[in-house]
Parts: structure tokens; C-alpha cells; sequence
């Protein structure tokens, strides 16, 4: 039989995952020069878009705009999306090897790491992710409770979720309500009695791996004064010799705004936000109802490794911090899919450069392949999928071109629409999320806000007509 | 972006070489794997050198009997090790800086990959395209 790529016998592809990386994908195998494809986009959410939807910052619009490019990548002839069908559940690895040549994985990095500390499952100790998924209105975390009564907070680490989270802790309720947070959210932050935010970082300003202007956005909030120890954020020997010698602009821009926060007067706003570096904590501390109300310290020095990075070593000195509130976040990390290899070392689905492999042979996996966080881990802005998926997307047509792709039973559309129908009758499409994407739009027109989120899958299906 | 970042999308194929083998076999290697360097490794498999084609290219240049030499005669000992929490952007200027092409990495005692200046260019210059894509998207509106 000929191989597949042509308008008889299209390629016929299934991404599972909506968001950067799985767009980016389709818009790479679709745009293929003399090659027909056909990609089937599943989503275990009705909506798609992934982190930009559930995980960028509501008050970060701008990068939201992303979205336009996935709705023209969505226009391309052979694009279809298959909403609220999850792996695993509706549909198996095995069903989608009868229906499709080739299957590329790009689930993200769904859990976050924990920190390994006594106390961390306390009452009031969350990892960042889900108060993020809660403030974007992510249907499996809208119903979270968080205690905002509490009047300190700690965030434990400095990247660019710690840096959101404190954030969106110190923004008034009328910076708020001109973002598209969701309204449950709002109400609550509303109600907010958070005075002091706390950023924990264990290495110094340098190593520090939120970017430049979002450092700067945080010296610019309307009511919360952005603060440093003068102590903290002067220059050790190693980090001063690494900036001098082969560090970036960008980063010496990072330390002298920091800098700036500690030398800067107070100005006598509500809320306060304190910049923390070379501190970690080593347990948190809870009450006879096991509620957190503070945080034991270590001070950190700075070694180099062989390697020449500077990592964060434990000093003797400690101190306690009382705070009645923590977010932990030290990191993402990826879940294994069933019947999936899965790499535990780093949290990856085991690949070479997009290649699925099998855990035992070490050899690529016939048609499977992967991108995005649970290919290289949660690292990266959304454009970085780009290239990611580039790389994967080479290796899947070099693959159909030396005759390696699954040979799957029933290769058509109209197959693989009856099998999602049958196991998921309220599945989504495409058009019914620009339907949902205008009601949403429209809520918020009314209300002055880029859109109001329907944040119950119920909700969602019924204003679809489900 | 660190280290373990870079090692995810490799694989954790290291091909390594005994210091008692020979250089042919060890040219063998590079051959069939088509790659640069090997590292040397002891009897726990971790690292004890690491041998490049440079290094055969040194050794054929001086002596016509190179190929029956073992490793151990011609590989570089000070090998540089690096961990999955090593920063790339460090990484890459101790590579620079010290002239090396590959370091060998090791985590909770065990070789767990290699890295090789074309990987740490390559993570690079990913990073800077998508950081560029991310900034015209949020300037402009759209990806290029």
C-alpha cells in the first residue's frame, strides 16, 4: 500500500493536548509541503489552549493574544478538535493506534513538585499551581478554598508562576476586575485581608529565573510597595565575577531593579511585597489544628559547582517567619499517561528529540512521538513550543518517509468521529468553543472585562446546548 | 534552563569506552554512533576521562601506530562533571572558557547523560527564538 501523506490517504495524526505546543504541532504538520495531513486535536477539557487559558496570568491579556495564531492554525484545512475526551478515560492509547498513523503526545507538566519539608501538607500550605488554576477558572480547581483572611503570606520560590502568585496577591480588587479572573476569584480576593507578600528565593537576584520586566511590573502595582533586604541583594564574589564575565544585560538589568526595591522609601501603600533571596525553608510550622502559622528558615552561601553554577548551600544561621499562608513554587513536573514510557528521572515522557522510546530497547516507538513540557520539562515562554515542536514534527515526516508509522485499522474521519461519539457524546468542537470564546467575550463586554469565564464543565455544555 | 532539561529530549544514551580498550575500538564507537567523543568510564561506570576525535587526531599526528594504543594512553583525564541543576547558560561558558566540547553528567552517583556544546547552542537558540515569537506576540499581536 502507498504511504500515507497523500490527498487519498491522508496522514492522519492525533494530538493529545491543546495547548502551545500541541497547536504549534498541527500548525507545523498541516503547513507540510506535499504531504497531506490530518490532525485530530483531544482536549480532557471542553475548552482548549491549555496553560494560556488556565495558566498565564488574567492580567496578562497581552499574552493571551497568542490565542489568534491557534484559531488561524485551527482554520487549516484537516484541523479538527476534540473537546472534554481525556486519555485514559474516554479514549485509550490502543483506540487512537486503530484509528491514526502517528500520535503526539503534549499533556504539559500537570502536578508541581513538592518541597520535601516537614509540614508541608499542613492546612493552608498549597502548591502554587492550583491557587493559579483556581484564579483562572481551571473546572477541576474552581472549587479550592484558599485563606485569604490571613494577613502574611509566604510564596516559596522566585519563577515566573511565585512571581504570578504574588502578584495577583497584591493587585487591588480594580486592578482585578478589568482582567478575565474569574468571578468566584474576584469576589474572594475582594474579601482579601492579605497585607504582606513574602518571595522565598534560595539563590541570590542573579540566579533568580523570573525575567526582567516582570520584576519591573511588580514596582508598578497600584496599591502594594515592592521591598528587598539591602543584605540580601548585594553581590556575593561568585555571582559578581559570573555577571562580569559572560552573564547577560538582561540579568544585570534584574539585579539593579532589585537593588532599587531595597534602597526604595515606602510610600505608605496597603499591601507590601518582600523580595527574599538566599533563604529556604526547612519546615513549616503549624498550630494545634494543623494550620500553618510560619516557616523555619536557613540562610543560604553560594557554591560553584565543577560545572560553574551557582547553587544555594545551607549556612548554620536560621530564623522563623511567622506567616499564616504558603504556596510552594519549586517546579512542575509531568504525569506519566497510561501506556505511555515515562522517564521518572525527569518527569518526561521517555523520547529522543520527540521520539517516543521504548523503556527497554531504547529504540523509538513506531508513530508515537511528543512535545511540549512533558517532552523537555517545564521550561520556557509559549514561543519556545515553536521550535520544540519543529524538532518533533521533522522526525515524525522523516519517519513516514522511511515507511515508520503505526498501521492503524480504521484511518478516516468519519471513524474516528464515531469512536469519540460513542465514548464521549457531549464532545466539542471547534466551533463550539468559538461559540463558547464569544459568550465569553460577550459576559464581560457587559461588565467591562475581556471576558467572564464559565468555569463549570456543566455550565460550559449547557450554554452549548449540550 | 538547566542540565536535566536538555538530558529529557537525549534519550539517556551514553556510549562509553573501558581505558584498557583500544583507540580502534574506540573510533568504532564513534563511527557507529556518530558522535564526537566517548567518555571513559571505571569499573562503577562513572566517568575516569573522556576521549574525542581530537585527541585520536593528536595522537595519529605523532604516531603511525595510534590504533593499537589503548584510551587510557590518549584520553583527557581532568574530566569536567557536570549535574542535572547546572544552569545551561553557565554550563555553556565553563565549555567556552575551558575549550571542552563534551561534559559528562552524573546524578546520585550514576552517568546520566553527556552534553555537548552543539546541545547547549541548540537550547540557546531555541530559547532566544521563543522568547523573540513570545515578544512579537505580545507587541504585534501575532507570531511570526
Amino acid at each position: 500500500m502507498s504511504r500515507p501523506g497523500t490527498a487519498e490517504r491522508p496522514l492522519r495524526v492525533a494530538i493529545v493536548g491543546a495547548g502551545p505546543a500541541g497547536f504549534y504541532a498541527a500548525d507545523e504538520l498541516l503547513r507540510q509541503p506535499g504531504l497531506v495531513v490530518e490532525v485530530d486535536m483531544f482536549d480532557r477539557l471542553p475548552t482548549p489552549f491549555g496553560l494560556v487559558r488556565g495558566g498565564v496570568a488574567p492580567d496578562h491579556q497581552k499574552i493571551k493574544a497568542v490565542t489568534a495564531a491557534f484559531d488561524r492554525i485551527a482554520g487549516l484545512p484537516g484541523f479538527r478538535f476534540f473537546g472534554g475526551v481525556e486519555l485514559g478515560k474516554h479514549v485509550t492509547v490502543d483506540d487512537l493506534k486503530a484509528h491514526y498513523h502517528q500520535i503526539f503526545y503534549s499533556t504539559g507538566a500537570q502536578t508541581d513538585r513538592r518541597m520535601g519539608i516537614p509540614g508541608e501538607d499542613l492546612e493552608r500550605s498549597h502548591p502554587a499551581t492550583e491557587f493559579v488554576a483556581w484564579y483562572n477558572g481551571h473546572p477541576d480547581y474552581r472549587d479550592c478554598s484558599f485563606d485569604l483572611s490571613q494577613e502574611r503570606v509566604a510564596v516559596v520560590g522566585v519563577g515566573n508562576v511565585a512571581i504570578d502568585v504574588a502578584r495577583i496577591l497584591c493587585r487591588t480588587p480594580a486592578e482585578l476586575e478589568k482582567t478575565d479572573i474569574a468571578e468566584y476569584a474576584l469576589e474572594a480576593l475582594r474579601a482579601s485581608r492579605v497585607r504582606e507578600v513574602i518571595l522565598l528565593g534560595r539563590r541570590g537576584p542573579a540566579q533568580a529565573a523570573f525575567t526582567t520586566p516582570e520584576i519591573k511590573e511588580l514596582g508598578e502595582l497600584a496599591d502594594a510597595d515592592v521591598t528587598a533586604c539591602p543584605d540580601e541583594v548585594e553581590l556575593d564574589d561568585l555571582s559578581r565575577a559570573a555577571l562580569e564575565h559572560g552573564g547577560d544585560r538582561a540579568t544585570a538589568k534584574k539585579v539593579e531593579i532589585i537593588q532599587g526595591y531595597a534602597r526604595r522609601p515606602f510610600s505608605r501603600k496597603g499591601r507590601r511585597l518582600v523580595l527574599r533571596f538566599l533563604v529556604s525553608p526547612v519546615s513549616l510550622v503549624g498550630n494545634a489544628a494543623g494550620e500553618v502559622i510560619g516557616m523555619r528558615l536557613v540562610r543560604n552561601r553560594l557554591v560553584q559547582t565543577p560545572a560553574g553554577t551557582l547553587q544555594a548551600a545551607p549556612t548554620g544561621d536560621g530564623e522563623d517567619l511567622p506567616v499564616g499562608l504558603v504556596f510552594r513554587s519549586v517546579g512542575y513536573r509531568g504525569v506519566p499517561l497510561s501506556g505511555v514510557p515515562f522517564n521518572d528521572s525527569w518527569g518526561v515522557i521517555l523520547n529522543d528529540q520527540g521520539r517516543v522510546l521504548d523503556p527497554d530497547s531504547r529504540q523509538p516507538l513506531p508513530g508515537e512521538y511528543t512535545g511540549g513540557w512533558i517532552k523537555r520539562g517545564p521550561t520556557g515562554v509559549i514561543g519556545t513550543n515553536k521550535p520544540d515542536a519543529v524538532e518533533t514534527v521533522v522526525r515524525m515526516v522523516e519517519d513516514v518517509a522511511s515507511d515508520v508509522y503505526l498501521r492503524p485499522d480504521r484511518p478516516s474521519r468519519a471513524e474516528a468521529e464515531q469512536l469519540v461519539r460513542d465514548r464521549q457524546p457531549r464532545v466539542v468542537s471547534y466551533a463550539d468553543w468559538l461559540r463558547l470564546d464569544a459568550i465569553e467575550r460577550e459576559r464581560g463586554s457587559a461588565v467591562g472585562r475581556p471576558r467572564v469565564k464559565l468555569t463549570r464543565v456543566e455550565d460550559i455544555l449547557a450554554a452549548l446546548q449540550r | 534552563m538547566n542540565i536535566a532539561r536538555l538530558l529529557a529530549t537525549k534519550g539517556d544514551l551514553v556510549v562509553t569506552v573501558r581505558p584498557e580498550q583500544t583507540i580502534r575500538e574506540a573510533l568504532r564507537l564513534l563511527a557507529r554512533h556518530n558522535i564526537g567523543a566517548l567518555v571513559v568510564v571505571d569499573d562503577d561506570r562513572l566517568p575516569v576521562g573522556i576521549v574525542s576525535e581530537r585527541d585520536v587526531v593528536r595522537a595519529a599526528a605523532r604516531d603511525e601506530e595510534v590504533f593499537a594504543l589503548a584510551v587510557s594512553a590518549i584520553m583527557t583525564r581532568d574530566v569536567i562533571v557536570g549535574a542535572p541543576h547546572d544552569d545551561l547558560l553557565t554550563v555553556g561558558v565553563t565549555m567556552t572558557d575551558r575549550r571542552i566540547r563534551h561534559l559528562p553528567v552524573v546524578h546520585r552517583g550514576q552517568l546520566v547523560g553527556i552534553v555537548s556544546i552543539g546541545d547547549v547552542v541548540k537550547a540557546e537558540r531555541d530559547r532566544y527564538r521563543g522568547e523573540v515569537d513570545t515578544l512579537h506576540i505580545m507587541i504585534l499581536g501575532e507570531a511570526t
